[in-house]
């Protein structure tokens, strides 16, 4: 067991050490997301910058380098910033990012932090104008009695350029820290949630939001529980969904009210009274929700597990998976280093019929729905050369039976956890977040989805 | 009793995490605070349950024992915090039940002597949590004697997070 109790060391070190140990806390992947197409990537860390990576187009001159992905844009979308009012400082660190659905040649993205959120235009510049009358190939304005004759400024290519812009500042709507931004498919709309309010926006408003949900309790000393993630529902743009601490999730239709309070449908597991510990609550708060692509199902992770639930069943979750059970008995110790407190996300693959979620050690598990199957593997340097297949990991119990190559739960490193995950929306292609690491895998053999 | 020394431990931890909680740089988190306090209830309400299946059988014997170390129970004791104006506090408020403890304490206190104080006071030294606010119940017959009691000494303001009434944990918010 980890016997690191520093959950956020704090370390000076510019640029990264071969000892993963030392790592630049600003550096520190916060959220992964591929675009709807597949071809993008981005990433935000926790120095409030954004990296957008591009799928290279396959070409038959390289065949190796075909569908790599290359770092395309880098700008800073937050800075750290100071409430006066109340004394606090907002942390610039990227919580969320989310695509919009391409509409034009150019691409958008929403980033948020913990009170502020930014709409992001990301253009290519290839082409030039030149030729100007009033100004020389610098510039600089020329003298007017040297012009002779007049020309049109004809645009001449250029090199690649990639420019962001912000467009839209989304700020002061939120009173506790954001958790999770959502597109509505209506391509108009997106929804905000912090720990007790969700609020809808209008992509080209900044000035007012509408809060649609409002948990917060008339008096703070009965709060039970907090918003912990929130999502609209693929298709259909009156429906979204949201999870809260008490591992309940809410389904919520915008069309019966304006404040969305009241849910739709709830979904909830009774407790396992057998199961009650200190920690039961903590680690059946849910970190994560997130819509099939079909929109029938959805997919959450608590501490422990992940989740599969039918929209239409609300008893119980049709499926659940257990990502780390051998981490059950040591709650206590994980609770002493933080470790508990750790917010893991979940993915679906382009076809739902996989899901994907980390854990500790750099592992990261997979989960096949029809065949149910698992494996466990790890994001690491040394056991991810370029064009190496992944070797499948096994974690043992201490004491237990063991193979070569197994790892016991007790030298499991702690202080590498996987947090972040996401796939592409069509193939097999993924992309994970080892601390400030990021690794993209590639299935070439199965590059389609089944 | 290994229930009980789990839940005080568990206790100890909590209020540091919430103390620290209060430096973190962004602000206090809301669900995190939220989460700790539900463990908090939880540790404290196996804790005083699973003394008062001790309590009746202590009872006879209470007035022989002799005061050496309060062990024991930690009680909570109602003290306002001093920064109560900041919106990042911790607010404290008395806990109800804590007043009833406080009664039986005040009057264990009485009893004590001078020189079995003073060696309360050594034992601090040596001893662990500081929530424990002030010594109380004596040993009871066949209880393990877990650590020295800090309380003792330490009737002041400073240590106010053991007070901690839980469902007000949150309400600096």
């Amino acid at each position: 067991m980890g016997e690191d109790t520093d959950a956020t060391p704090t370390l000076n070190h510019h640029g990264f050490l071969p000892d993963h140990n030392y790592v630049t806390e600003a550096d520190i992947i916060s959220t992964v997301e591929f675009n709807h197409t597949g071809e993008l990537l981005a990433t935000g860390d926790k120095g409030g910058r954004v990296v957008i990576f591009q799928r290279e187009p396959e070409s038959k001159n390289e065949p190796f380098s075909q569908g790599e992905y290359n770092v395309y844009s880098t700008f800073q979308s937050h800075e750290p910033e100071f409430d006066y009012l109340k004394s606090l400082e907002i942390e610039e660190k990227i919580n969320k990012i989310r695509w919009l659905p391409q509409q034009n040649a150019a691409h958008f993205l929403l980033s948020t932090n913990d009170k502020t959120i930014k709409l992001w235009k990301v253009s290519e510049r290839d082409k030039r104008p030149e030729g100007y009358n009033l100004k020389d190939e610098e510039g600089r304005i020329k003298d007017v009695s040297t012009v002779t004759s007049l020309q049109v400024p004809v645009l001449k290519p250029m090199d690649l350029m990639v420019e962001v812009s912000p467009r839209r500042v989304f700020a002061n709507a939120h009173t506790y820290h954001i958790n999770s931004i959502s597109v509505n498919s209506d391509y108009e709309t997106y929804m905000s949630a912090d720990d007790l309010r969700i609020n809808l926006w209008h992509l080209d408003i900044t000035d007012r939001s509408f809060n649609i949900v409002d948990i917060k309790p008339a008096n703070m000393e009965d709060l039970t529980e907090v918003i912990t993630a929130a999502e609209f529902h693929p298709h259909h743009c009156n429906l979204f969904v949201y999870s809260s601490s008490k591992g309940t999730l809410r389904l919520c239709d915008m069309r019966e009210a304006a404040l969305c309070d009241k849910h739709s449908k709830l979904f909830e597991e009774p407790e396992d009274p057998s199961a009650r510990s200190f920690f039961s609550e903590i680690i059946s708060s849910v970190s994560d929700v997130k819509f099939s692509h079909s929109g029938r199902y959805l997919l959450t992770r608590d501490y422990l597990t992940a989740k599969v639930w039918d929209l239409n069943m609300e008893s119980k979750p049709l499926e659940t998976y257990q990502v780390h059970d051998y981490l059950r008995s040591k709650l206590c110790s994980l609770y002493e280093n933080d470790c508990i407190f750790d917010k893991f996300e979940c993915a679906w693959n382009g076809s739902d019929s996989v899901i994907m979620t980390g854990a500790y050690n750099n592992f990261f598990r997979m989960f096949d729905r029809n065949t149910k199957r698992d494996v466990t593997l790890e994001a690491s340097r040394e056991s991810s050369k370029p064009r190496a297949v992944l070797k499948p990991r096994r974690v043992c119990a201490a004491g237990g039976k063991r193979r070569k190559d197994d790892i016991s739960v007790d030298s499991l490193d702690f202080t590498k956890k996987i947090l972040h995950t996401a796939w592409h929306p069509n193939e097999n292609i993924i992309a994970i977040a080892a601390t400030n690491n990021l690794y993209i895998f590639q299935d070439k053999l199965n590059s389609e989805m089944h | 009793m290994e229930v009980n020394m789990e839940a005080r431990r568990i206790l100890a931890v909590s209020i540091s995490k919430l103390y620290a909680s209060r430096s973190q740089r962004g602000g206090l988190r809301l669900h995190r605070s939220l989460l700790l306090s539900l463990v908090m209830k939880s540790a404290r309400d196996i804790y005083h349950s699973s003394r008062e299946e001790d309590a009746p059988s202590g009872a006879q014997s209470a007035p022989e024992e002799p005061m050496e170390t309060s062990s024991g129970p930690e009680v909570p004791e109602p003290q306002p915090l001093s920064e109560r104006n900041s919106s990042e506090t911790v607010s404290e408020e008395s806990d109800n039940k804590a007043k009833d403890y406080d009664c039986d304490t005040v009057d264990d206190k009485e009893n004590l002597s001078p020189t079995k104080q003073s060696r309360k006071r050594r034992g601090k030294a040596s001893a662990a949590p500081d929530f424990l606010p002030n010594k109380r119940a004596r040993l009871e017959p066949g209880e393990e004697r877990y650590s020295a009691p800090l309380g003792s000494c330490r009737v002041g303001a400073g240590e106010s997070l053991a007070t901690l009434s839980l469902n007000q944990v949150i309400p600096a918010f």
